[in-house]
């Protein structure tokens, strides 16, 4: 398995809390599944993915987790385009 | 020495936690376990009207355009009866830093931040206030982190929160991406602890004080405009402080008889802690999952007593369907050359029906806009909504049902959405504070700030306190 270098923007994964350490009162579908965190930040150290890592983040606080995405980034888009909106307000409509 | 992290501990050391980073001693404002001193609460910011409107130019707020919505107005003229349809106006809130109203709450804190020697803020939400947040932090110099609820379990989120952590993090923000619960609270008072950053909390008097510039801005702008008051002020709604802030605002300006109305899009039948329902919303605020809960008991919230208190200065509260706020979001961009995010036109959505029993000569504004940009944009909730099972179609908006299928209007006669009895959260509100203290124990004190906090009498509140023993 290749080594994530040191320096490297990174996101990891850390379980907050436990299903059995939630809060009280969630509906079940809730209450069954941990509390996750993710957050990016620099490799401190050069490491592999899923092993426990420290990060630092952008504001420069370290903190540690499980490394489970390299260079994370965002993919969101406009989605597929919804024909139902094209017409309204056009000419089209009236 | 190590704290103990466990949720129990940590919500127990909730006071000490807010005290240190809000720097407001709650326990000086309460006078019981229902009233506080609300009013001293607001002054003891220390920040006249001027301050605000000063401290917001230094950080770019403030001071955006009002608009005539003259196409959208011409055309609820056609559909409504003879003398009627309102002139629409809408104050285009996108032009703060940051892209949102939320920039006027955000900055006030900042500043209070700074002044106090905080070395950052931190605030949890899912917002548009993040975003704030992090853009006034920026403009201060200040450290920022942002605690926010994302994902569901299976690490999916909606596009538009998606949208909002982003923007986050291009302000230079540190975002704590969590999946769904409400442990956000407890993972902000542990972070709050860890940093001893402020608490840019939503819910505090510098926030709400900052929202009040809205308020005074529109009636300047109004008048200034038509030579009168607006005669209502549609207000998206959903923890309370857009409405509170900007109602106070009209007041101090003296609006006193602008109609305060608030909009939010029904969710009914949502469950807001569901890690299922979560990414069904299709709406990530302005829903009656936060406006429904927040107005009946508005001290739910990450700080002793909330500035807040949205009942305290609604006089209506009007819903709308997701279909509906759809549809508007796109005639907004084709009618009248506007292209904003969807939760902003929650409450233009809201104004057509408003504008359309109104007279002409009347005048309604809708007070905000957003901005919006890939995911958060009405084809992208939307899209993501097909792609999760919910049916969307065109058709009457009457059948649309939250979680299951988004109807849009097929034409702007059907935009109506329906009015919410007000009164009805009047006595659910009551019923809270009974929940807190029973009703035969409250004090003339008592029941003088619940009669404030719903905009009624001591007289109306006795007259339904036998209601409460039932």
């Amino acid at each position: 398995m290749s080594k994530i270098i040191k320096g490297t923007w990174v996101e990891i994964e850390q379980i907050v809390l436990k299903p059995e350490e939630r809060a009280a009162n969630l509906p079940e579908e809730t209450r069954k599944v941990p509390y996750v965190l993710r957050v990016s930040g620099f490799l401190v150290e050069d490491a592999e993915m899923d092993t426990e890592v420290h990060i630092k983040t952008i504001i420069g606080r370290e903190l540690s987790g499980t490394l489970k995405v390299v260079n994370p980034s965002y993919t969101h888009s406009f989605g597929n385009t919804v024909p139902e909106l094209l017409t309204i307000g056009t000419e089209a409509e009236q | 020495m190590s704290r103990d992290l466990s949720y129990a501990a940590v919500i127990a050391r909730k006071n000490e936690i807010m005290k240190a980073s809000l720097g407001i001693d709650f326990q000086d404002f309460i006078q019981s376990p229902i009233a506080f001193d609300y009013e001293r609460m607001m002054r003891e910011t220390g920040f006249s009207h001027d301050d605000l409107v000063r401290i917001q130019r230094e950080t770019k707020v403030g001071n955006t355009p009002l608009f005539e919505l003259t196409r959208l107005t011409e055309a609820v003229r056609k559909i409504a009866g003879p003398g009627k349809g309102a002139t629409i106006l809408v104050k285009d809130e996108a032009a703060n830093a940051s892209g949102s109203f939320k920039a006027r709450r955000a900055s006030i804190s900042a500043y209070q931040a700074m002044i106090k020697g905080y070395k950052g803020m931190i605030a949890a939400t899912s917002g548009n206030y993040g975003a704030a947040v992090a853009s006034q932090a920026a403009q201060r110099g200040l450290k920022c982190i942002i605690v926010q609820e994302v994902y569901d379990s299976r690490g999916v989120g909606q596009p538009e929160i998606v949208e909002k952590g982003r923007a986050c993090e291009a302000y230079g923000a540190e975002v704590l991406k969590l999946t769904v619960g409400p442990e956000l609270f407890y993972m902000l008072l542990r972070t709050l602890e860890e940093t001893g950053f402020f608490n840019a909390s939503l819910y505090t008097p510098f926030g709400i004080r900052g929202v009040e510039t809205l308020g005074t801005e529109i009636a300047e702008q109004v008048r200034g405009r038509y030579g009168k008051d607006p005669d209502a002020v549609i207000i998206t709604h959903a923890g309370g402080g857009n409405l509170t802030g900007t109602a106070r605002g009209l007041l101090q300006a003296g609006c006193n008889d602008t109609r305060v109305v608030a909009c939010s899009v029904d969710l009914s039948g949502l469950h807001m802690a569901s890690d299922i329902d979560f990414n069904r919303k299709s709406f990530t605020t302005g829903h009656t999952g936060f406006g429904v809960p927040f107005a009946t008991w508005p001290d739910r919230v990450d700080v002793p007593r909330n500035a807040a208190r949205s009942l305290r200065y609604m006089d209506e509260y009007h819903l709308v369907s997701q279909g509906e706020v759809f549809y508007m979001t796109e005639l907004l961009t084709k009618l009248e050359g506007l292209e904003r995010g969807p939760a902003g036109n929650i409450s233009l959505t809201a104004a057509v029906a408003l504008a359309r029993q109104m007279d002409r000569d009347q005048i309604v504004v809708v007070q905000e806009t957003e901005y919006t940009g890939a995911g958060k944009h009405h084809n992208s909730q939307l899209s993501f909504a097909r792609e999760n099972g919910i049916e969307v179609r065109r058709g009457d908006p009457k059948e649309n049902q939250p979680g299951k299928s988004i109807v849009i209007p097929e034409r702007l006669e059907q935009v109506w959405g329906r009015e919410q009895d007000i009164d009805k959260l009047r006595l659910s509100y009551l019923k809270n504070a009974a929940n807190i203290l029973p009703a035969a124990q409250w004090s003339e004190n008592d029941l003088a700030f619940l009669a404030a906090d719903v905009k009624k009498t001591p007289a109306w509140v006795q007259q339904h306190m036998a209601d409460l023993a039932k």
